[in-house]
């Protein structure tokens, strides 16, 4: 996503110009929790399921290479092509170059965060390949030429009157037309005719089982069926730690995944593919696209354990009043924000500082990864590395040099109190962040330090 | 080097330690009545059920509930009386038009309403996404408490293409505002037979 050089707390400054939008926003995604809350609660066993979830990731993790290999011996024998892509650029190659030998140049698409991350939709773009996206969500931002904002609801930050406007214009609905049964309707019947008439579906990968060499697609809407049961190819993007070792593994992610995202107890689809049907070829591209790196990455390699819920987004105080645009990357909120900068630490050395770091991320994810942790820990390496915000690293190191020195750290107090006493204009105005949303304090007349010499003198 | 021995050979560098798998979850019990809890879930998702002793019930039920349905289908020979014959086999995209299609579930799980149906069981796996209604038979004595179980019954079956359907399909992309019927089928009726 293109922001120009803008960073989150830039583009949050966008989103926050209207107060009310942020609170129906907030409020909106906060419901989502609360559902979420529920599901969870009304099983005894959720916690149990949630740290089987996370062993079953930490052995994927250190057993990934033979799991892959597993993987893919299974696939091929089921008949599925497999394809390896070391980054976006070449999986966006892959799938070009089997749409190009199929000789199909319109194709549908169900949701995949992955082909976000790699930009496929503009890659095939580029090359004259029509790609409609079938999630209802992702239709619309994809009309409004936006990239999604959340990974589960990508179109959370948009009212209904909005998407009335876009579906007048694009696909003929009478205008000021806003009610979401009928707006649901009019897409039903405007994705019918490209399912109907498409040749080729790409699909995401929510896991990939070695044992069996099969993939599971969960949607609600049944547009991943729709797409791969019409099409004469089906390709399905996934990355490298999507994988489970064993079928029966997915009777745990299953019951997590959705109580998480949207406190259901289960999407209405959950997919099974193992072997294309007669005359139909069936791809999956493994990408790697940096996750290597964060598994060397002893700190972060935890983030890869992610089954994208979103529940660390619904539950995070700053993503639901800066919005999923402002954190500038394909996958938004807390988890974005330490998949990202393993990508690109210069580009994305604001989004670690995204956040309170408050811990409810952490509470709420169903594979137990210690996200604020991390979030902590990424923001050190960023400053060390020389990629923080130089204002942020100059006060910082201002700060360094004032707390470990003693007598400018007592000048520094008194000169302060001054300063807030004498020449509050000094600090009460637009240069100072820390003023921008506070009033500053009174000036105290004495520091702790002076006020315990003064009263141990007196007794 | 390929991308593929690239990879890999990283992975091999990069990963961390061994670590155990853990040992196998199972149905906690004292859980609700599994009949009970799947018709409670699947009521709560956007589906209805109809208890039915024998498939001259289910014959009766269609006759009378879909009387103005054009094309109706079924996997299941005893509803033949009621539904289009020779209809399988064709292009998949033929059943574009279909009104109402009945097949059989293997199973049903009580936690979330979901019913197991593999490939074998549709006749074509588009079936029972572009139909307009779904219609699915279940056996009472089929309905497991919850996915452990679930998967536990599947056990290693060989299967193309197999899928748990809970409930019509579903969205809630516009101002999470609930609508049945994004793409797949409006309605979805079970009929938990025994």
């Amino acid at each position: 996503m293109s922001t120009g050089a803008k960073d989150h707390a830039q583009l949050s400054d966008i989103f926050n110009k209207d107060e009310a939008r942020v609170d129906w926003h907030d409020e909106t995604l906060w419901f989502v929790r609360a559902k979420r809350d529920k599901a969870a609660n009304s099983l005894p066993e959720w916690e149990a399921l949630r740290e089987t979830a996370s062993q079953i990731k930490d052995n994927v993790l250190s057993n990934l290479h033979d799991y892959l290999l597993q993987f893919e011996a299974n696939a091929e024998k089921n008949g599925i092509k497999v394809h390896w892509a070391a980054n976006g650029e070449e999986h966006n190659k892959i799938v070009h170059s089997i749409l190009k030998e199929s000789g199909v140049n319109r194709i549908v698409k169900s949701k995949s965060m992955l082909t976000e991350e790699c930009h496929l939709n503009d890659y095939l773009h580029k090359n004259d390949i029509e790609v409609i996206d079938t999630d209802l969500g992702e239709r619309i931002v994809q009309l409004a030429e936006e990239p999604p904002s959340h990974i589960v609801l990508p179109c959370i930050h948009k009212k209904k009157e909005e998407i009335g406007d876009l579906f007048h214009k694009h696909l003929g609905t009478p205008e000021g037309a806003s009610d979401p049964v009928f707006l649901t309707a009019a897409a039903r019947d405007h994705l019918r005719e490209k399912f109907i008439t498409r040749k080729a579906a790409i699909t995401g990968v929510n896991f990939a089982i070695a044992e069996t060499g099969e993939f599971v697609v969960c949607t609600n809407e049944g547009n991943a069926d729709m797409g791969a049961h019409l099409a004469d190819v089906h390709i399905a993007c996934m990355g490298i730690e999507k994988i489970v070792p064993l079928r029966k593994h997915l009777s745990v992610f299953l019951r997590i995944l959705t109580r998480s995202a949207t406190g259901q107890p289960i999407t209405t689809y959950s997919s099974h593919f193992k072997k294309p049907r007669p005359g139909q070829t069936m791809h999956i591209v493994l990408v790697d696209n940096g996750r290597t790196t964060q598994l060397g990455r002893e700190d972060f390699r935890n983030s890869l354990k992610c089954i994208r819920c979103a529940a660390c987004m619904n539950t995070c105080p700053v993503y639901r009043r800066s919005g999923g645009h402002s954190y500038h990357t394909a996958i938004a909120g807390p988890i974005g924000s330490i998949l990202a900068p393993n990508l690109d630490m210069k580009n994305y050395a604001d989004l670690p500082f995204a956040s309170t770091l408050c811990g409810s991320c952490s509470n709420v994810c169903p594979v137990k990864i210690n996200i604020h942790e991390q979030l902590y820990k990424w923001r050190q390496v960023i400053v060390k590395e020389g990629y923080a915000d130089p204002k942020k690293a100059m006060a910082m190191k201002a700060m360094d040099f004032t707390l470990s020195n003693p007598s400018i750290y007592k000048f520094a107090g008194k000169a302060g109190r001054w300063v807030l006493k004498h020449a509050p204009f000094t600090v009460n105005n637009k240069l100072n962040l820390w003023y921008k949303h506070r009033e500053m304090p009174e000036s105290p007349k004495q520091s702790f330090g002076e006020w315990y010499k003064q009263n141990n003198k007196n007794d | 080097m390929t991308s593929r021995e690239e990879i890999l050979a990283k992975i091999k560098t990069n990963q961390p330690g061994a670590r155990p798998l853990p040992a196998d979850l199972t149905t906690v019990p004292g859980g609700m009545e599994s009949i009970m809890q799947f018709k409670t879930v699947l009521s709560a998702i956007g589906g209805a059920i109809v208890e039915v002793a024998n498939f001259e019930e289910i014959t009766k039920y269609i006759q009378q509930e879909f009387k103005d349905k054009k094309r109706l289908i079924s996997t299941l020979p005893e509803l033949g009386s009621v539904t289009e014959s020779g209809w399988e086999n064709k292009d998949p995209h033929s059943y574009e038009d279909v009104d109402l299609a009945v097949i059989k579930a293997h199973f049903g799980v009580a936690e979330n309403a979901a019913l197991w149906i593999t490939e074998d069981l549709m006749q074509q796996r588009v079936v029972p996404f572009i139909c307009q209604q779904l219609a699915v038979v279940v056996n009472k004595v089929d309905i497991v408490a919850t996915m452990h179980d679930a998967y536990n019954k599947i056990g290693d079956a060989e299967y193309g293409f197999g899928s748990f359907i809970a409930g019509p399909s579903k969205t809630a992309d516009i101002e999470q505002s609930l609508v049945l019927g994004a793409h797949g089928p409006k309605t979805m009726t079970v009929f938990l037979l025994g």
